[in-house]
């Protein structure tokens, strides 16, 4: 790692650091408001909370960056969902279950591939097809009734990858991390990664750089499907069953993690330890307003407060640059 | 001598330090056309956007009528008199010519509606005035290069200009559109309008101009009447040098025949054939929309074609996108940097291997990060390309320098053919002479090179054959022994030229 520390300016380190210091901020002020917030019970909850907007948002980072979006992943989320409990009650073992799950989700996210790149459709617009779509089908195969998870021959296995400790620690939040930790790769050591950033600063000119344009849309949206169904797991099997309505309004916290993270929408700029910093923005900003019990119908109103805040901080700090 | 207009005294302009005008002298006179020549890059832009209020001038004094005037906009300019018609045509494509000629100040009736009648009404008299016959309710993407310019003449007369400064009117224009204009300047002239005439092209400068003004790298040469000179004292007192010193040529040795054409056709370019042989520079001229950017782009891939052959070394390819035509070894070096040749938002090095990035990784794709660093570095040391390092990001860098990149990202895929199109546009003229340097180098490397280039001195100077397109087709290849100007000019504006 020969490459990297020597030329970083303390304006770098700051600038980076603008949404990690948000987070801190917060961190104190709920520590000095509420004396059960900084326990080990709190955190741990914390994280596992956060879990599952921060996979979803990781795969949202990858098509934001590209300069795109993807609206569908709460509905992916729900019939991902609702397929792999009925799949888990039918007694079917639970890594296949969650082999086939990832590969609906997958599969999901490359006909958004499709068509945003051959079909040529905005994201916003293809994506937010896909959503509708997906959560009717969700109603209709659901007859709206949630599916519950339990089946004669038990399924501890399942329900451990929501529920389940090592080493004292949320199993999801370990696949949270594994998470972070792959796509952090993909996108700084990989061609994939490096292309990504191209097509999101410049779709022309990538293209005219020999590089297969719709291959990265097809990764980036298959990315998005399968992280969507890998959160669909964490919470099925956190909750033993799938709600039909699960997912709902996910697509937006996702994307105000990736945003929270300094992640530009017009694509080409933004990292992962962004989105990482953004989701936990978010999830101790849910924690924070029930400890602090703050009435259901008001926590909306001061979460969209604190983001639009801490976008704000951040775009003056970019304009000033 | 005339009445002075506008007299332009000791202009000096500096951007962040750099000084691209120093005390340059123009005058306007009352009812007569004044030349303003130079190269690309010698200042008459930026002295005609002082003028008219872009810019604002570093020191000097500009006078309007004896009394010293100092614009801070243009609408300030507009107001005294003064318009501009830029050489990229400002109309909005899908409103009408009359909504177009009075964008921002459509007349309005007493309930602040628009005043259609009165719009179209005084549209007209516009059109009259130039003898256009189209109707004022024709929308401007339905009229042709020739007739929008004249369509952004009404606008300036609307405006009650007096005083009209056309930059690069005829680029487009066909020979006829060509005649029309000058008919119309010459009529504008006559009514006691002054005009400021910026053009490459000497001959029409010959043709209508009574006065002309020559800068050069930013400093004002000399002012002439145009019966006191000719062409080749203009074109001396542009270059202040000889032609072959600021293109060294050097000798080739054309090989066998690498990359061979045969009867392309789509919907841009007609039956174009041609060869390019191994280490020769084929020039390629021609004006504005004669195809020669969307041939190349169909070569490489971009643009699909019809009907028509390419043959590499002999053999007969098919290329259905860039990627194909790098794998064949063809290279294209766009004339657009910023739309799609280069990435702004990432790095000289990122950008110097994104072309190339399959051979500086792995077999699972990860990158080689230190084979990357050295790659660039060294494209940096030999094009001398200036950058505070290869982590600087591109939109950082100057015009030259991000060019300089651009050639080097394709020069990484190992191309054995490099198309450059327009590769030293907006290029200051330092680094125009470091990029003839390199690309005679890559000649005598021993590289087949297609050079696009608007700039006939530039395709003169640089070429050993040149390849004149027309409206799509070819309308010859001339061996650089028997190219002039006149040669490739008429060959360029579609007229038939004996063969040599």
């Amino acid at each position: 790692m020969k490459f990297s520390l020597n030329k970083i300016t303390l304006k770098e380190i700051l600038s980076k650091n603008k949404p990690l210091i948000v987070l801190l901020i917060l961190c104190l002020t709920m520590a000095m408001l509420n004396d059960r917030f900084w326990t080990w019970g709190n955190i741990v909850t914390v994280l596992r909370q956060t879990s599952i907007n921060a996979v979803i948002a990781t795969g949202m980072t990858f098509t934001i960056l590209v300069g795109g979006i993807d609206l569908s992943v709460g509905s992916v989320l729900a019939i991902c969902g609702a397929i792999a409990a009925t799949l888990i009650a039918s007694g079917m073992d639970a890594a296949l279950v969650v082999l086939i799950t990832l590969m609906l989700g997958l599969s999901i996210g490359l006909v958004n591939g499709l068509l945003i790149s051959k079909g040529r459709l905005q994201p916003f617009i293809a994506t937010l097809g896909t959503m509708t779509l997906l959560r009717g089908l969700t109603l209709v195969y659901t007859q709206g009734k949630p599916i519950s998870t339990s089946s004669p021959s038990g399924s501890q296995s399942f329900s451990n990858i929501g529920t389940g400790y090592f080493l004292g620690i949320p199993i999801p939040v370990f696949i949270m991390l594994l998470v972070f930790i792959i796509a952090y790769y993909i996108l700084k050591h990989l061609r994939m990664g490096r292309y990504i950033y191209a097509l999101g600063s410049n779709e022309e000119a990538t293209m005219y750089s020999g590089i297969k344009i719709d291959n990265v849309k097809f990764f980036v949206y298959g990315a998005a499907g399968l992280l969507a169904a890998l959160g669909s797991i964490i919470l099925t099997a956190r909750l033993g069953s799938a709600q039909p309505t699960a997912g709902m309004g996910y697509e937006l916290d996702a994307i105000a993690a990736v945003v929270l993270g300094g992640t530009s929408m017009s694509g080409g700029v933004g990292t992962i330890y962004g989105t990482a910093i953004g989701a936990m923005i978010i999830g101790l900003l849910n924690n924070a307003l029930n400890l602090l019990q703050v009435p259901s119908y008001f926590q909306d109103v001061a979460k969209g407060i604190v983001i639009l805040i801490a976008v704000l901080l951040d775009r003056k700090q970019k304009a000033s640059r | 001598m005339a009445e002075v207009l506008v007299s332009m005294r000791n202009i000096t302009k500096d951007f962040s330090g750099v000084t691209v005008l120093k005390n340059v002298h123009f005058n306007i006179y009352k009812g007569k056309i004044m030349a303003l020549v130079g190269e690309n890059g010698a200042g008459k832009s930026t002295l005609m956007k002082i003028l008219t209020g872009v810019y604002t001038k570093t020191s000097g004094e500009v006078y309007l009528d004896g009394s010293p005037v100092n614009f801070s906009n243009t609408k300030d300019s507009q107001n005294h008199g003064i318009a501009i018609i830029h050489q990229e045509l400002n109309l909005v494509q899908h409103l009408s010519i009359a909504e177009n000629i009075f964008l921002g100040r459509e007349p309005v009736t007493k309930a602040r509606n628009i005043n259609w009648k009165k719009l179209y009404a005084d549209s007209q008299k516009g059109l009259d005035i130039l003898g256009l016959k189209e109707n004022p309710r024709e929308l401007i993407k339905n009229l042709s290069v020739g007739k929008q310019q004249l369509i952004e003449i009404a606008k300036a007369l609307s405006l009650n200009a007096k005083i009209l400064i056309m930059d690069e009117p005829t680029g487009a224009l066909t020979v006829s559109e060509t005649k029309r204009l000058f008919g119309v300047i010459k009529e504008l002239k006559s009514k006691g309008h002054s005009i400021v005439y910026i053009s490459h092209r000497l001959k029409e400068i010959f043709e209508i101009c009574d006065d002309v003004t020559v800068l050069r790298d930013g400093a004002f040469i000399a002012e002439k009447s145009i019966q006191d000179t000719d062409e080749d004292k203009i074109i001396e007192m542009m270059v202040g040098r000889k032609l072959s010193e600021q293109y060294p040529r050097v000798p080739g040795n054309p090989g066998e025949i690498v990359l061979e054409v045969k009867g392309l056709t789509n919907q841009f370019v007609q039956e174009v054939s041609f060869y390019l042989r191994e280490g020769e520079i084929l020039g390629i001229s021609g004006l504005m929309g004669a195809g020669r950017t969307e041939l190349m782009r169909t070569i490489y891939g971009i643009y699909k074609m019809d009907k028509g052959e390419i043959f590499i070394n002999g053999k007969k390819v098919a290329i259905h996108n860039s990627t194909d035509a790098l794998n064949h070894g063809i290279a294209y070096v766009s004339e657009d940097r910023k739309a799609n040749g280069i990435v702004l938002g990432l790095n000289v090095r990122e950008n110097i291997t994104l072309a190339a990035l399959k051979s500086f990784s792995g077999k699972f794709g990860n990158i080689g990060m230190d084979k990357e660093e050295d790659s660039a570095r060294s494209y940096m040391e030999s094009m001398s390309i200036k950058a505070s390092g290869t982590k600087q990001l591109l939109k950082y860098l100057s015009g030259g320098n991000q060019q300089k990149v651009s050639i080097a990202k394709n020069l990484n895929t190992r191309p054995r053919i490099l198309i450059l199109d327009e590769p030293t546009r907006g290029v200051d003229v330092g680094a125009k002479k470091e990029i003839y340097d390199l690309i005679n180098k890559f000649k005598q490397g021993g590289m087949s090179i297609i050079m696009i280039s608007s700039e006939i001195p530039e395709i003169l100077g640089m070429s050993d054959r040149i390849m004149v397109m027309h409206e799509g087709r070819v309308m010859g290849t001339i061996f650089i022994k028997d190219a002039t100007q006149e040669t490739i000019m008429s060959l360029a504006v579609g007229k038939e030229v004996s063969k040599t």
